[in-house]
């Protein structure tokens, strides 16, 4: 076991994945010479040389439309768009090529692909750059999500991802990359499409994904404290969404709260409730409760940007309402 | 050129510099959060495009708009505070550096989505045309923005609408780390608008002068009905893509051959070869500058945060 860093983590699988596979390839903006905006493939261009590490003109529809082309005919394209933001100017191409060839094309077409995105909010960037827009991605059939939250689970997920016949969205949060965690050394793959109980508790479910695991993870310190246990329920992938692990905790606690970084609108925590109400109503002993980002486009001052967005205070506020 | 207006652009041009040195010191100080894009090297760019507009010409560019703003008589005040977040910037500290606006000095802002703002440029045309105004709208990106759909289409439009659009290509050499010859399939980006069938050209952007002839005489050309036209604009940015970036894609010398011709050194020297100013008024302008910004930085200091209520106000025009 080692204790990396997230960066280190993703870094390692694609390293990994292209030593293992020569059909793997990065392609995206900055991922070459400058070694990745967040340093992500810092080495690769040297390593793997630029036929794998392929720098793109600013041109998001043509680097995921490129990936789509080139994994049809059976390379494994890891596309990196340098914020998720980004992929709106590739949206037609996440949401009407890759999800829906394999479909429409009764399995003719295959897409063993992979878009890298960093998403999330917390630094500053403004309303268009601070985006958590997971619940959109997750909307279609026919794309996998995912957005890890620990180290170890971005490292095993993406080698999962780009081993995966399916298109995989990975969602990488820009505020996790220096987290560290324990990575078991060796061989580490992460099936896509399993939720997982990061913390075990009797009181209260939360259920939570990405960066809101970190800050659940610290509320649910302050609540223990205060001799209240919550179990977390990391989802880790949001299509295929593995509801079983957040049924079960239910079953014991019958209170949930659902975090998440984007809005509540439509969103995850939308989702998740209704699926609770759907397929365990009897167990619901408490009205569930949703924590989420105000909804306002993110605003650049500091201040206000961090009242926008959910954090451990909000959480501990939440779980205190629903006991 | 009158004496006034080059001790005017050039007032304007170290004005910019000013803010931005001020504003990369700020940046370091943990005051400027998220992106700070600097404009230094361009200055000659922005000023002498903006210098040849008439007001009713509409402006809008990319996040590197500082200088822009600047040009476009937005105060360097209001500048200041809205990158340290302040309800007195222009963007009540909502936008931050890469989003400046004053449209009541027709300045539509800065974008900060790569090409992004190019379709909203021939729509800002098409309204001037739609309402027979006789406003141009100048729009200005960076090469690297050459290379997404949004150009293309937007050029492609404008040409068919027939928009009185003046395109800008600020071609300072690199789009991030990436030089215009490792993402352009051509070297020259006036090029592009052969394809459309669009008028083109191409300037030094070190020299005032000849961008501020060049855009006049385009300007006055699309205001007759010319159509749109394509200005390329040659460049270079003496900082880093933005704060904290670490410059592994180019070396130092070649930044130095371009700051052998720094457009703020250039312009000084046109102005007094030219007897338009003397040493003592141009230094006289230095220290005007000078004072400006220390006034500036001590208005967004002490300026208030925005209220708590900010964060909510402006999300629809009606509730
Ligand atoms: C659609 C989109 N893709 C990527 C980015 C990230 N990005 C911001 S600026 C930039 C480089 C733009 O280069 P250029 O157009 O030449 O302008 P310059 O920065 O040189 O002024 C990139 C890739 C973005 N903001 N929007
Ligand atoms: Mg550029």
């Amino acid at each position: 076991m080692a204790k990396i860093t997230m960066r280190e983590a993703i870094s390692q699988a694609l390293w990994e994945e292209m030593e293992r596979d020569p059909k793997v390839f990065i392609l995206g903006e900055e991922v070459g010479l400058w070694g990745g905006t967040y340093a992500v493939t810092k080495g690769f261009f040297d390593h793997f040389g630029a036929e794998r590490v392929r720098d793109t003109p600013i041109a998001e529809a043509a680097i995921v439309g490129a990936a789509i082309g080139a994994a049809l005919t059976g390379l494994r394209p890891v596309a990196e768009l340098m914020t998720i933001n980004f992929a709106f100017s590739a949206m037609d191409h996440i949401v009407n090529e890759a999800a829906k060839l394999h479909y429409m094309f009764a399995g003719q077409m295959v897409l063993p692909m992979v878009i890298r995105a960093v998403g999330g909010g917390g630094r500053q960037l403004g309303a268009t750059h601070s985006q958590t827009p997971d619940a959109v991605f997750a909307h279609f059939p026919g794309l996998k999500v995912v957005a890890p939250g620990t180290p170890a689970d971005a490292k095993g997920l993406l080698k999962a991802a780009i081993r995966s016949n399916d298109p995989v969205l990975f969602i990488e949060h820009a505020t996790l990359y220096q987290t560290r965690g324990e990575v078991p050394d060796g061989e580490l793959i992460v099936p896509i499409g399993k939720s997982k109980i990061q913390r075990l508790g009797r009181d209260v479910t939360l259920v939570t994904y990405s960066k809101m695991l970190e800050v659940s993870m610290k509320a649910a310190e302050q609540l223990a404290a205060e001799g209240i246990e919550v179990e977390i329920v990391d989802l880790r992938s949001l299509r295929p969404l593995d509801m079983d692990p957040v049924l079960e905790s239910l079953k014991k606690t019958n209170r949930a709260v659902i975090v998440e970084e984007g809005w509540k609108s439509y969103g995850v925590g939308a989702e998740i409730a209704s699926r609770i109400y759907e397929e365990a109503f009897d167990f619901v002993d408490a009205p569930i409760k949703r924590v989420a980002q105000a909804e306002v486009p993110l605003p650049y001052n500091r201040t206000l940007e961090q009242m926008a967005l959910p954090n451990a205070a909000d959480v501990v506020k939440a779980v205190k309402e629903v006991l | 050129m009158d004496k006034q207006t080059g001790l005017k652009l050039y007032h304007e041009m170290v004005l910019i510099r000013r803010t931005e040195e001020k504003a990369a010191e700020l940046y370091q100080q943990g005051k400027i959060g998220g992106f700070l894009h600097l404009y230094i090297g361009q200055e000659a760019v922005s000023t002498g495009l903006i210098s040849a507009r008439l007001p009713q010409d509409r402006v809008i560019t990319a996040y590197r708009d500082h200088g822009v703003a600047i040009n476009c008589g937005l105060p360097a005040k209001e500048i200041l505070a809205e990158m340290l977040g302040k309800v007195t910037g222009v963007s009540r500290g909502k936008g931050g550096s890469m989003h400046l606006a004053d449209v009541s000095k027709n300045f539509w802002g800065g974008h900060a989505i790569v090409g992004a703002h190019l379709p909203l440029a021939a729509g800002l045309a098409l309204g001037d045309l739609y309402q027979k105004q006789d406003g141009v709208t100048i729009c200005m990106f960076g090469d690297g923005a050459t290379n997404i759909g949004y150009f293309h289409e937007a050029l492609n439009l404008s040409k068919v609408w027939n928009l009185p659009v003046l395109w800008v290509c600020e071609n300072n050499q690199y789009g991030m780390g990436t030089a215009v010859d490792r993402a352009s399939a051509v070297s020259q980006i006036r090029q592009k608008a052969e394809g459309y069938g669009m008028t083109n050209s191409r300037v030094d952007g070190m020299n005032l002068v000849a961008v501020r002839e060049a855009a006049q005489k385009i300007l006055s050309e699309i205001r007759n009905g010319s159509g749109p036209q394509l200005l390329e604009i040659t460049t270079y940015r003496y900082r880093g893509h933005s704060m904290g970036d670490p410059e592994r894609y180019r070396k130092p010398e070649e930044i130095h051959l371009w700051q052998e011709q720094d457009p703020i050194g250039i312009f000084r020297r046109h102005l007094l070869d030219n007897g338009l100013a003397v040493e003592a008024e141009l230094n006289a302008e230095d220290d005007a500058v000078e004072e400006e910004i220390r006034e500036a930085v001590i208005f967004a200091e002490s300026s208030p945060e925005p209220q708590a209520e900010e964060l909510f106000r402006d999300i629809y025009v009606e509730a």
